[in-house]
């Protein structure tokens, strides 16, 4: 089937599925061509002197722009870390645009700075510079936040998905699905408990432990966002051409949560995260990552999800609770929630 | 013979752990569960190749064929039967086909072009539920593109977020898109009483309800249909009881199971059919019993009887149906959006080349159009079945056959 640019950008197109990724590479990359874009990764690398760089940004638009867990800063700050940290790279500093709309609280956006300033301490990141737009009332939803990111990549750490193997396996650092419902949650009223909060956290901190107790074991990470695991892992699978088996059962997803996607016909393998990472690792490696993620309170739930398997061609399957299996394809569009 | 094992569910007492046991999905109940399944299907196959039949057979022999054919009338039902991979756990000759059972599918076309022409007018604001969006009218445009082009289309969750939009914005027209079968009427009912009580005149409703028993007769009337089972869906059935299925097993004498959404519940009511089918009965059962009383939900039904009259209502591929749908009786008349903003019904053709239809009467599966994952997937589909998170073909096209 051969695609061709839309007519016009539809929210779809903003959803991080499939549709994202067609524009991403019918425009962006077609335009943009060079090899270190070329691999659309969650941050990119460059060489900066005799040192590696990665490199990364990210806007924020999300509504409402405080929610249950974290708010539009915390996660501002949060993702750029996280994509740096997610290509083994130590991040070093991250600058943040402000675009804000006419009549826009001080207050509000008080807190919400003093929420970045609290996620880019945690992380021992410093906010090293910044712009700021107000556009006319009407011209934005109250607050848009971009943030970009620099970090150095470690020598001897290069994390790619040529090195993943059979037999690897598939790690995911804890509950699936908790920020995407958050955030439903708060933007309809759905009257779900508060139970549910934003997973928001930065994870450099983390991701350094587990490098560092499984020096090689890891191969290749990836921040889980829009789209969430399934879509994730259906990029990885297509770029180093071998398959992923999951298994239902092991899937880490919080009971309210799981509670809220049957309510909404949402599948948790599909909401969006802002703290979790999938890790492809060695199997050897496997007990030492787990143990490491565990100490942090971001990994408490952390669990082997599946493994790597080879096929006659590369897919993502899923093994049910009850013994059948299933194919995971990638997010389409958006998530829409069922009728009835 | 091999005795069947009971594998039914027992529910703990305590009431928190009424919807959420792990049980519902233990892979040891699973496994017992098909191989009953097996068994069945394979005592099933002997007792209809024996020539003369079984006198206990001969009520429900009509329907038994070389396969058995099993419907599920609810797009859950097909949804969960394909997230769970149970298909190609089951014994050859037990066939699986899906139902006119999601609401947005068995829509016709002329009535999803009625709601499209009421989201162009300028004064309406349209509010509806997620799944109707990119529902293609025959112009070829969805609401989604109706909204790109500035249309004033919101999703909500319920008819009561609608309501209170209207409350809030008394400036707009508030119209909500009454698409769904019994489970969705009720909650629509109170929402028309409450704009009532209110006195919110910006509100009103497409009525375009379905009825599930009208449907099922409609499946049983045309003769092409071999269905050896139903398992009915648990949901509407919270709201409607079992009364009203049982002239299936009665006039038609084909066994029908009020079956739940997890998976377990999925095979035991399968199983559940099958014993009918094994004794040579046809009767409505209730697998679903932790939700479903044999009466219904007398509080729904109230609500829709207050509000609602039975009205002919027009199907995808089948056309007007007699006394299948609702409509808003005298009392409320006024709150019917069609009324209000005087929107003709056209007869429209079906996407060229689409087997919606078929697949939605059963004698069709999804991978059987030639549509199906090539022209037609869900991001760019012809017809409802591939849009609808809860149609047939979507629900192939995601999880696999």
């Amino acid at each position: 089937m051969k695609t061709k640019l839309p007519e016009k950008i539809t929210l779809a197109h903003g959803g991080g599925g499939r549709l994202t990724r067609e524009l991403i590479e019918l425009l962006f990359l077609k335009n943009f061509s060079n090899p270190a874009l070329a691999r659309l990764e969650d941050s990119a690398e460059v060489p900066l002197g005799r040192e590696r760089a990665a490199f990364t940004t990210d806007s924020y638009v999300v509504s409402p722009l405080e929610f249950p867990g974290a708010d539009i800063g915390r996660i501002a700050v949060c993702g750029t870390i996280n994509d740096l940290a997610v290509k083994g790279a130590v991040p070093l500093a991250i600058s943040a645009g402000f675009i804000i709309e006419e009549g826009f609280s001080t207050g509000r956006l008080a807190k919400i700075v003093r929420s970045m300033k609290s996620a880019a301490a945690e992380a021992g990141v410093p906010i090293v510079t910044g712009d700021t737009k107000v556009v006319e009332k009407g011209h934005a939803d109250g607050l848009f936040i971009n943030t970009s990111g620099i970090g150095r990549i470690p020598e001897g750490v290069n994390l790619t998905c040529e090195k993943i193997k059979p037999g690897d396996a598939v790690i995911v650092s804890g509950n699936l699905g908790d920020h995407g419902v958050a955030v439903m949650n708060a933007r309809n009223a759905l009257g779900l408990s508060d139970s549910v909060k934003s997973d928001g956290a930065p994870l450099n901190l983390m991701i350094a432990g587990i490098l560092k107790a499984a020096p090689g074991s890891v191969k290749l990470m990836r921040d889980l966002t829009r789209g969430g695991l399934a879509t994730a892992l259906c990029e990885i699978s297509q770029a180093c051409g071998l398959s992923v088996e999951l298994e239902e059962t092991a899937i880490p997803v919080a009971r309210a949560t799981d509670n809220a996607c049957r309510m909404l016909g949402l599948d948790p393998l599909y909401v969006a995260n802002e703290g979790k990472v999938v890790i492809f690792a060695a199997a050897a490696g496997v007990a030492k990552i787990l143990s490491n993620l565990k100490k942090s309170k971001y990994g408490r739930k952390a669990a082997v999800a599946g493994r790597v398997i080879k096929d006659a061609k590369p897919q993502v399957r899923l093994n049910t609770a009850i013994g059948g299996s299933r194919m995971i394809l990638p997010l389409e569009g958006e998530q829409l929630p069922r009728i009835c | 013979m091999k005795k069947t094992l009971n594998y039914r569910i027992r529910v703990s007492p305590a009431k928190k752990n009424r919807f959420s046991s792990p049980l519902w999905r233990d892979k040891g109940l699973a496994a017992r569960a098909l191989e009953d399944m097996q068994a069945l299907t394979v005592q099933l196959g002997r007792l209809v190749g024996q020539r003369p039949l079984g006198r206990h057979l001969q009520r429900i022999a009509g329907r038994l064929g070389k396969t058995i054919n099993i419907m599920e009338v609810c797009g859950t039902h097909t949804m969960a039967i394909a997230s769970s991979g149970m298909r190609r756990l089951f014994p050859a000759g037990l066939k699986m086909l899906s139902g006119p059972g999601c609401p947005v599918c068995v829509t016709s076309q002329g009535d999803i072009d009625r709601v499209l022409a009421l989201a162009a007018r300028p004064e309406v604001t349209l509010a509806t539920f997620g799944d109707m969006l990119k529902v293609k009218g025959s112009s070829g445009f969805d609401l989604n593109r109706m909204r790109e082009n500035g249309s004033d289309i919101r999703v909500v969750y319920s008819p009561l977020d609608a309501l209170a939009y209207a409350r809030s914005n008394p400036l707009r027209q508030v119209v909500f898109v009454g698409v769904g079968f019994e489970t969705t009427a009720p909650l629509i009912a109170a929402s028309v009483l409450r704009a009532r009580e209110g006195k919110i005149a910006n509100f009103s409703v497409i009525p375009l309800f379905k009825l599930v028993p009208p449907a099922l007769k409609l499946l049983l009337s045309d003769p092409k249909n071999d269905i050896s089972g139903f398992l009915l869906p648990g949901h509407v059935s919270a709201i409607i009881g079992v009364r009203p299925y049982q002239f299936v097993a009665r006039e038609y004498n084909v066994p029908c199971v009020v079956t739940g959404f997890e998976p377990l519940d999925i095979l035991a009511g399968i199983n559940m059919l099958l014993r009918q089918m094994v004794r040579g009965r046809a009767e409505v059962e209730d697998e679903y019993s932790r939700v479903v009383k044999k009466n219904g939900n007398p509080t729904a039904l109230r609500l829709m009887a207050k509000v609602f009259n039975p009205a002919d209502a027009s199907w995808r591929a089948i056309g007007k149906v007699k006394k299948s749908g609702l409509c808003l009786n005298a009392d409320y008349l006024s709150f019917d959006a069609i009324r209000r903003f005087k929107i003709v019904y056209k007869e429209a053709p079906e996407p060229s080349g689409c087997l919606c239809g078929a697949i939605l009467m059963g004698k069709a599966q999804p991978p059987a159009c030639r549509l199906f994952a090539k022209s037609c997937t869900p991001s760019s589909a012809v017809g409802p079945c591939m849009v609808s998170s809860e149609g047939a073909c979507a629900a192939w096209y995601k999880y696999g056959g």
